[in-house]
């Protein structure tokens, strides 16, 4: 073996390992994160945590029952913003629409979906807080809607245009129109991976902070309703990272922890479901 | 007669349908459109009254109503250029690894994971960043950088720990799974044969892999890389905890800096008047803008790679 097939090999064999090591230290980060979230936030969670108000500062103690709450509150109305939408225009562009048409919704679609964050709550503010004159629950779930709306959009379309076009013709074949053909038999058949698709598009905004800071604000107390600002989990771990107070800093190593572990929860689950096949029948 | 009724009003049913669907895929268009014009409107105040110089000068002045967005603009573009070049080598490697070298078994469950880190919410690695980094860079890799490399104008000045070279490391920790996810698919995507004949011809696994399937796949990679890109400009919540929220000009990386999407979080609950209002939405303006050609452009890039790649493998 000459000199120069041997350095090549080398060369092979040492960039390959480095590749390798590069996956490693990618694949590390999570194990890091996870574990320093546990070992430092599990230490402080502990029943006051999710059962009290925060205390004033100086105070030890207390907890974040109102982020958890406002944090819930959002989601549940920035779903019954985002998901119909998403979900309706999906069954548009995968059963009715022509290119044209498509092309203009999906391009939509694709904009605000690549729209950072923090201009989504700059365009939420405008449009929501500037009228009512203050922040509100209704401007947060507003501006995280609003990024549910092109994830669910693109999937449901995705999903739909996945069942077979047998089963169509077998449905139309049998009398039915096409909506009933779309109720009854496409959207059950890809029902699976719609839902999956949801779930993940509610995972991505639930750890958003940055629409958040000038919509939904924040709140030390309970936010009643749906017109007054209100607390929520991400900005409250951000508010109290920054604070000078380590009691605070051990709080918000807390809820990191509890919106980690549910964001992760909720991806696992619904990975493992698409991974494992949505159960769209095959002939 | 009954059953045309009947049908008839099938058809008709067909139709709501597709009038109820068709608005709601209509209100997704309006709803962008809007948003642009939202943009453009409320920043028409600042516009007018500073023009390109809004871009092009450095003070910052609330009181003064001055604003010029040279600082943060800066500071957007040193910390995302940080960032990729820390995140496009490892991430382009794990991407060779996990598309070219491990066996399935391995790289599924990999690529799981990589997943996964996608979906960590970044004010988690805001929490991460001001506990754990910016400790770490002001004791060890600052000192380090500066006894080495110190006579570079880039690693003088004192080590505070956060600054641009930190944000541009958690940056960089950020876009490494979006740019492992889309690279891996486009590595995955070139065709069996382009290996097998480099193999065939006599070059190493690596030769193969660097000078036949990386080329073959560099429009696809590179549109991954705007992607990460367009991400690491519009990021907000970490650069906004470790940056340091100072609007300085400074060749130095360990100096604290800005940035537009910081400056926006930091001071739109606090702006006062509509000029001040007003500037802190064009700077909105122009982050919406700089991810929108970005965007595109990976979109674009993408959308060539798949296409020649599959049109290769039919042939």
């Amino acid at each position: 073996m000459t000199a120069r097939l041997c350095w090549r090999k080398f060369v092979s064999g040492f960039m390959l390992t480095m590749t390798g090591v590069c996956a490693l230290v990618a694949v590390s980060v999570l194990f890091f994160i996870l574990g320093y979230l546990v070992y430092h936030g599990g230490t402080s969670i502990n029943w006051n945590f999710f059962t009290k108000l925060p205390t004033p500062v100086g105070e030890t103690g207390g907890g974040m029952a109102n982020a958890i709450v406002g944090s819930a509150k959002l989601l549940l109305l920035a779903s019954a913003f985002g998901v119909p939408i998403g979900f309706f225009g999906g069954i548009y562009l995968a059963e009715f629409s022509g290119h044209k048409v498509a092309f203009v919704v999906r391009y939509a679609a694709d904009l605000l979906n690549g729209v950072p964050s923090i201009v989504i709550g700059i365009f939420a503010y405008a449009l929501v807080v500037l009228p009512f004159k203050h922040f509100s629950t209704l401007a947060g779930s507003f501006a995280l809607g609003l990024m549910m709306i092109p994830i669910t959009l693109r999937n449901t379309e995705e999903f739909l245009l996945g069942v077979p076009r047998a089963l169509r013709e077998a449905s139309m074949a049998l009398g039915a129109s096409k909506w009933t053909t779309i109720a009854r038999v496409v959207v059950p058949a890809a029902y699976r991976g719609i839902m999956t698709a949801i779930l993940l598009a509610l995972a991505r905004v639930a750890g958003e902070t940055a629409p958040l800071l000038f919509t939904a604000f924040g709140n030390r107390y309970w936010s009643p309703g749906l017109g007054q600002p209100t607390a929520s989990l991400p900005v409250v771990i951000y508010n109290y990272a920054i604070s000078p107070y380590d009691d605070w800093h051990r709080q918000a190593w807390a809820a990191g922890l509890v919106l980690l572990g549910l964001i992760l929860m909720v991806n696992i689950v619904a990975r493992v479901i698409l991974a494992r096949g949505v159960a769209v029948p095959r002939s | 007669m009954s059953s045309r009724s009947f049908l008839s009003r099938l058809r008709d049913g067909d139709e709501i349908a597709r009038v109820i669907t068709f608005l709601f895929a209509a209100s997704v268009v309006l709803v962008t459109i809007l948003l642009v014009v939202e943009l453009w409107m409320q920043s028409a105040l600042p516009r007018h009254k500073f023009g390109f110089s809004f871009f092009l000068t450095r003070v910052w002045d609330p009181i003064a109503e001055q604003f010029g967005a040279l600082p943060f603009i800066y500071g957007t573009i040193v910390t995302a250029a940080v960032a990729l070049l820390i995140a496009v080598p490892l991430g382009i490697g794990a991407a060779i690894f996990l598309a070219e070298l491990a066996p399935q078994k391995l790289s599924d469950p990999l690529e799981f994971f990589i997943d996964l880190l996608a979906a960590v919410p970044s004010v988690i690695y805001g929490l991460l960043g001001v506990f754990i980094v910016v400790p770490i860079m002001r004791e060890w890799i600052q000192p380090a950088l500066k006894n080495t490399l110190g006579f570079l104008p880039l690693f003088q000045g004192p080590a505070y720990g956060i600054g641009f070279l930190t944000a541009g490391i958690v940056l960089a920790i950020m876009v490494i799974p979006y740019i492992i996810s889309v690279s891996r698919e486009v590595l995955m995507s070139v065709p069996r044969d382009q290996r097998e004949a480099a193999l065939a011809l006599g070059s190493t696994r690596w030769e193969s892999t660097w000078k036949v399937v990386v080329p073959f796949a560099k429009t696809g990679i590179m549109g991954s890389i705007f992607l990460a890109l367009a991400r690491a400009l519009g990021e907000t919540m970490a650069v906004t905890m470790v940056i340091g929220n100072t609007p300085t000009i400074s060749a130095s990386l360990f100096s604290p800096g800005y940035s537009i999407a910081a400056v926006i979080a930091n001071e739109f609950t606090e702006a006062t008047g509509d000029l001040y209002l007003g500037a802190l939405i064009e700077l909105g303006l122009v982050l919406f803008l700089l991810t929108f050609i970005l965007n595109g452009l990976a979109r674009l890039m993408m959308l060539l790679t798949t296409q020649r790649g599959s049109g290769t493998g039919m042939a």
